[in-house]
């Protein structure tokens, strides 16, 4: 080596090898305990999630035992810290298991609508030509009808249940991850590390699989994580206009629908499903902020 | 001594199509006009010019990194012009590029070991562990070290990642390097170690550079032949002491009295230009020079002039040197 590129080697600041998982891990959680509403949020989703899984082993009472001389018990008597419906049933413990059925719609939802969503984007925005324009055109056609009318027309068609809301959930909700995807793979194609790619003699699938792809994670993240909301509460809508989980099985939305009758003589019977409803879909939201607002600089270059 | 050609562009062409709606005619713009120029093995050819003049373009097309209008490249015998993409992805571990924006060439989500990795991957050559071993022994070559392996380029100083770039495209050992503006983004500071260090490169592994930038202290330093281009024509091509010592073609001549002086003493006649660059999608008639040209003649408005040679491989594409080669030379020094 010559004098000149010893110089310049002898340049270089020392480092500190650190171990990279340990490291990224630690600067995610530092840098989410400085935002409170992240934290909140998180806090909120962990908590979700722990219900969610252990819901029917932390309840206080059968979710689905109906008590009739125990019925429209209002909150804090005889043992029903959130009170009774109008059959008897604890309203905590169909709080807590009804929290599985949102958690399973919200993640599933999005799994399915932000693969197939991501697939089209992918193909749309890389392949561009007649493919693009056929594609969006039906993404058009599908944002111009309202979200809830289109997953409630689909519910008509293919019936209600758990498995067939997230069909409809899913139909309705791939097109906001195709329209973001391409967009972004619009982007990414035209970047030069992508023209440094073609130079260097990377096929195209490669360009696609090894660069484009793992580019596109933190975008899909951050949808993925504010749409949960959204599905959530549209699980919700759709449970409390019938078409979703049936009775008896717990579920937010049907609670809601069961409880609306009593709403002038029993607020509790609706205020509560109510409430879980907010804060779960709260704290997903505050947590895909914070994502959106720590990963997108990146996403930027840097 | 007649050395070997390893590239050869001939009445290359890149148009670029702007449509204005429905009912009205399309622009084209002729971001490259039919240029031809030939570069032999082992030398260091610049393409200079105002930014917008098609060097860039230039340079992409060469490595069909944007398909040609028209024209032939022929390199090593292979028009790539009219390779199909597959060919010329095999052709591409004999070519290569460093790009100019150090910060916008490298993927931020590859560490440097995935980014030198990948040419060798791509070409299939060599194991893993020889792979490992050649990307550790460039890193040295090009300044880092191997405890960089594992770090994301946004963890890099432009300079560092410059020579990642540079390490990217002489990993392959190619023979061929195009290099649009490899400087132009980088501290002065940082500049001078980047081009020692192509040089010194060019030494090592025997290459040959296509050597893009509007920078003519750079271009004198480590250039062997010059092309200048206006508006994507080349309008002279020489030997880089030659073009810098007898400049022909007026443009050439303005552009090299823009050159700051080395020395407060030093007396320099700065050619001043008029007006701007015009748009290259409604060049003027003729030499598109014209309307700037400080000895334009009647003809340079109505016909583009044909290139001539003025010996020692000097050519120019100017009316006032396909007269009488004395008189007019004498007559635009004192326009």
């Amino acid at each position: 080596m010559s004098a000149n590129l010893e110089k310049a080697f002898h340049n270089e600041p020392a480092a500190k090898i650190k171990s990279k998982k340990e490291s990224s891990i630690y600067r995610f959680f530092a840098n989410l305990f400085r935002s409170w509403t992240g934290t909140l949020g998180f806090i909120i989703i962990l908590g979700l999630l722990f219900i969610s899984i252990f819901g029917p082993w932390i309840t206080p009472y059968d979710p689905l035992y109906a008590d009739f001389s125990k019925k429209l018990l209002p909150p804090m008597t005889d043992g029903h810290l959130l009170g009774t419906d109008q059959l008897g049933r604890d309203i905590l413990s169909r709080i807590i298991v009804g929290a599985r059925v949102s958690v399973i719609i919200g993640v599933l939802t999005v799994v399915i609508a932000g693969i197939f969503g991501t697939v089209v984007g992918i193909i749309s925005g890389y392949f561009r030509g007649w493919v693009d324009v056929v594609l969006m055109r039906i993404v058009d056609v599908q944002l111009s009808f309202p979200f809830i009318l289109l997953v409630l027309v689909i519910n008509a068609i293919i019936g209600a249940g758990l498995r067939n809301i997230i069909i409809s959930l899913a139909i309705g909700g791939w097109v906001i991850f195709a329209r973001m995807i391409r967009s972004e793979v619009l982007a990414l194609r035209e970047k030069e590390f992508i023209t440094a790619c073609v130079a260097t003699g990377v096929s195209r699938f490669e360009i696609l699989f090894r660069h484009i792809l793992p580019n596109l994670f933190t975008p899909l993240i951050i949808l993925a994580s504010l749409q949960i909301g959204t599905f959530i509460i549209a699980e919700a809508s759709v449970s409390f206009l019938g078409f979703g989980v049936q009775p008896p099985e717990p579920a937010w939305g049907n609670m809601l629908n069961e409880g609306k009758d009593y709403i002038f003589s029993s607020w509790w019977l609706i205020t509560f499903p109510g409430i879980a409803i907010i804060i779960a879909a709260l704290g997903v939201n505050l947590f895909g902020d914070w994502l959106r607002d720590t990963l997108d600089p990146e996403l930027k270059g840097e | 001594m007649k050395q070997k050609v390893l590239l050869s562009v001939n009445n290359l062409k890149k148009y670029y199509d702007i449509p204005q709606g429905l009912f009205k005619e399309k622009i084209i713009v002729k971001a490259v006009d039919d240029i031809s120029f030939t570069i032999t093995k082992g030398e260091t050819f610049a393409l200079v010019g105002e930014s917008g003049c098609g060097k860039s373009t230039t340079g992409r097309t060469i490595l069909k990194l944007t398909e040609p209008t028209g024209g032939r490249i022929i390199f090593d015998g292979n028009d790539i012009a009219a390779l199909p993409y597959k060919k010329m992805r095999t052709l591409r571990n004999r070519m290569q590029m460093v790009f100019q924006d150090p910060y916008a060439s490298l993927n931020p989500k590859k560490t440097v070991r995935e980014i030198l990795t990948e040419p060798l991957r791509v070409h299939k050559k060599f194991d893993h562990d020889t792979r490992l071993k050649k990307v550790k022994s460039m890193l040295e070559i090009v300044g880092l070290s191997e405890y960089h392996l594992d770090r994301y380029p946004h963890e890099f100083s432009g300079g560092q990642r410059q020579r990642i770039g540079i390490a990217r495209a002489v990993i392959l050992q190619p023979d061929f390097i195009i290099a649009d503006e490899p400087v132009s983004a980088l501290d002065v500071s940082v500049q001078s170690q980047v081009i020692n260090l192509m040089l010194e490169l060019q030494k090592e592994f025997e290459l040959t550079y296509l050597f893009i930038s509007h920078d003519l202290s750079v271009i004198q330093h480590m250039t062997d032949r010059v092309a200048v281009m206006y508006l994507g024509k080349i309008v002279e091509i020489a030997k880089t002491e030659d073009l810098f010592t007898n400049p022909k073609h007026p443009y050439t001549k303005a552009l090299l009295s823009a050159v700051p002086i080395t020395h407060p003493k030093e007396k320099k006649e700065r050619i001043i230009l008029k007006g701007d660059v015009p748009s290259p999608a409604n060049p003027p008639s003729g030499c598109t020079f014209h309307p700037r040209c400080p000895a334009a003649l009647d003809i340079c408005k109505t016909q583009a002039p044909k290139t001539s040679e003025h010996g020692n491989s000097h050519s120019v594409s100017c009316h006032l040197y396909n007269k009488i080669e004395e008189e007019i030379p004498h007559a635009i020094s004192h326009s």
